[in-house]
């Protein structure tokens, strides 16, 4: 991939050859987008350390202006956003780990040619990416369950993820070879078992990028806590803060006078404050899986 | 024996052969069939009228009576208007993640690379309930970013999340921000698969830069591009509700109703189930003809297809 950076060496005198221009204006297109890309997260960061009012007045661009804390001490007199922490990393991890039983093993059955039936199931998987019943018939047959309202509607009923296993598929038939199953066989070896204690310690680069998907998707959904959740008690974070940044529930229950302009002053410093709270953990799990995400994963997706 | 039962029989040998795996099946399985396909047939209220107290299968007959409602109702062309022009605004921009796939595939300095790439697939871990909150708060013309920039020049800002005009473009440009670079994965993908010996043979022959990405790069990614091209048409009216929904105002609605938000307030907000299933299996049944046009189209010209 280093052809001009050679051509260049050969040529000796530097000159401004057409290569050269389009390598300085591709570096330029990185700067723009890594501006672009940045500096709305970077504004919000040192807004949540600044004076509402000096963030109102435009002081605020590249620095916090009259720094304080005051937006997080505000995160501790809200016990709902905490409330809704701790649920949505409790649905966070009994949802993962649901999804990636459910998801993985399917999977694996999918992915064996020798699986009776196999076209027949692959296309009742997916024909559900391309037909539903739609919203009220899904609300109502979940209701019908007795899962309204309750922990477990978040977790298990939209735990098949078809996309998730049409890429897992695809990975174990890559790269567990065939051969393997056979040697297992003449030893003795169950399905089951192969599954577990071979399959599963060959596949973590699946997993993990498995188990990335579905625990953001968990992290950061809303649709079906909005749907199916109705108690306080059991709102996902995601529910919290959108009553907090987008319906502004916080503003509606104050008064007027100075009592009014300290509350509107600690709410709007809220809205800062909890989107890094409820962002920092997500973006920290994927520098840990990133190495994950390699070609071998992806090429599976391709070709699927 | 006859050969009928003798079929019979050796399925059954197939299939206690390897019973294990359809013990492994068997959780996704029961999943789907209780809550998508149980409910594919609860599809069957959007011609009833539906009565909680008589049920599904008890609640009287009522044709398509709720379809042609709908097609009359002065919602049908807002919401279809909105749900196509939006779609196919944001289709426009498909384009958009193959460009910058094959700028980044330019990049030769491995660490700025790989920083590039982590900072912008970053904004894809952003919940769009934040995502929405930035949004407002950066647009915001009172004390927001652009409220800012505005009075840096002395004008007074407008409200841009309160206007219908504005908001597909709203919707659509904050989705390449978050998106564009996550996106961009899967051609990359493809990219870095091409042998390298492509490469050395062009240089031989003397190719530039740019022909290099144009002869081969770009060819190379087409059938990617072509499937994901596939999926996004079968998905055309299937403008997704949550960041719309979270996008709504009093002051856009004329601009950002779609079929999926209006399904949502007719069906869980005003409780008028047949009509919001009837308007949701009208929006489904358009997705489906349009995925399996569009999937013939591309069979018989490109030989890329989803099935």
């Amino acid at each position: 991939m280093s052809g001009t950076a050679q051509l260049n060496v050969g040529s000796k005198r530097k000159r401004w050859s057409s290569d050269n221009i389009s390598e300085i204006m591709l570096y330029v297109w990185t700067v723009l987008v890594l501006i672009v890309t940045l500096y709305p997260l970077y504004f919000i960061v040192i807004a949540s350390f600044s004076d509402p009012y000096a963030v109102g007045n435009g002081q605020v661009w590249l620095l916090p202006s009259g720094f304080t804390f005051d937006g997080y001490k505000e995160l501790l007199n809200h016990p709902r956003i905490w409330i809704g922490y701790r649920n949505t990393i409790a649905y966070t991890i009994v949802g993962t780990l649901i999804g990636l039983a459910v998801n993985l093993s399917a999977a694996y059955a999918l992915s064996r040619k020798d699986l009776f039936g196999r076209k027949t199931i692959t296309l009742f998987f997916i024909f559900t990416m391309f037909f539903n019943g739609g919203l009220i018939p899904t609300f109502l047959t979940i209701r019908d369950f007795g899962l309204y309202d309750t922990f477990l509607v978040l977790v298990l009923p939209f735990a098949v993820g078809v996309f998730d296993i049409i890429v897992a598929r695809t990975f174990f038939q890559n790269s567990i070879p065939a051969d393997l199953w056979e040697a297992a066989q003449v030893d003795g070896c169950g399905n089951l078992r192969y599954y577990f204690m071979i399959v599963l310690p060959l596949s973590k680069a699946i997993i993990s990028v498995l188990a990335l998907w579905i625990a953001v998707g968990h992290w950061n959904s809303y649709f079906n806590a909005l749907i199916y959740i109705k108690d306080d008690a059991l709102y996902p974070l995601q529910l919290v803060l959108r009553n907090i940044l987008i319906t502004n529930q916080m503003q509606s229950d104050m008064g007027t006078g100075e009592a009014a302009q300290v509350a509107l002053r600690l709410a709007n410093m809220l809205r800062y404050s909890v989107i890094i709270v409820a962002t920092i953990p997500i973006m920290c799990i994927y520098p840990f899986v990133q190495k994950y995400f390699n070609q071998g994963v992806m090429i599976g997706a391709v070709k699927s | 024996m006859s050969p009928y039962t003798l079929r019979i029989k050796r399925t059954a040998a197939r299939i206690s052969k390897n019973w294990g795996l359809y013990l492994l099946l068997l959780p996704a399985v029961v999943l789907l069939l209780l809550f998508t396909y149980k409910p594919m047939y609860g599809v069957i209220i959007a011609f009833k009228d539906y009565n909680p107290s008589l049920g599904i299968t008890g609640s009287p007959w009522a044709g398509f009576k709720y379809f042609e409602k709908f097609f009359n109702s002065y919602q049908f062309e807002v919401t279809l208007k909105n749900t196509l022009y939006i779609s196919l605004y944001s289709f426009a921009t498909f384009p958009i993640p193959i460009i910058f796939a094959l700028l980044v595939n330019q990049l030769r300095h491995n660490m700025y690379r790989r920083f590039f790439q982590t900072v912008t697939y970053m904004p894809h871990f952003i919940s769009t309930v934040v995502l929405v909150g930035i949004m407002m708060i950066l647009l915001s013309p009172g004390n927001g970013l652009i409220g800012n920039i505005y009075r840096l020049f002395g004008a007074e800002a407008p409200n841009l999340m309160g206007s219908s005009g504005l908001f597909s473009s709203l919707y659509v440009w904050s989705d390449v921000w978050q998106q564009t670079g996550w996106n961009s994965i899967i051609y990359l993908a493809a990219l870095s698969a091409i042998s390298p010996s492509l490469y050395e043979a062009a240089k031989v022959d003397g190719a530039s830069r740019w022909q290099m990405v144009r002869m081969i790069d770009l060819p190379m990614l087409m059938p990617t591009a072509i499937t994901l091209l596939i999926l996004r048409i079968g998905g055309l009216l299937g403008v997704g509700f949550e960041k719309v929904y979270l996008m709504q105002n009093n002051l856009n609605i004329s601009g950002s109703e779609v079929l999926s938000t209006y399904v949502y307030k007719i069906g869980l907000l005003s409780a008028q189930y047949s009509f919001s299933s009837a308007i949701n299996l009208f929006n489904t049944i358009i997705n489906l003809i349009l995925l399996v046009t569009v999937n013939q189209i591309s069979r018989k010209y490109s030989e890329n297809s989803i099935w």
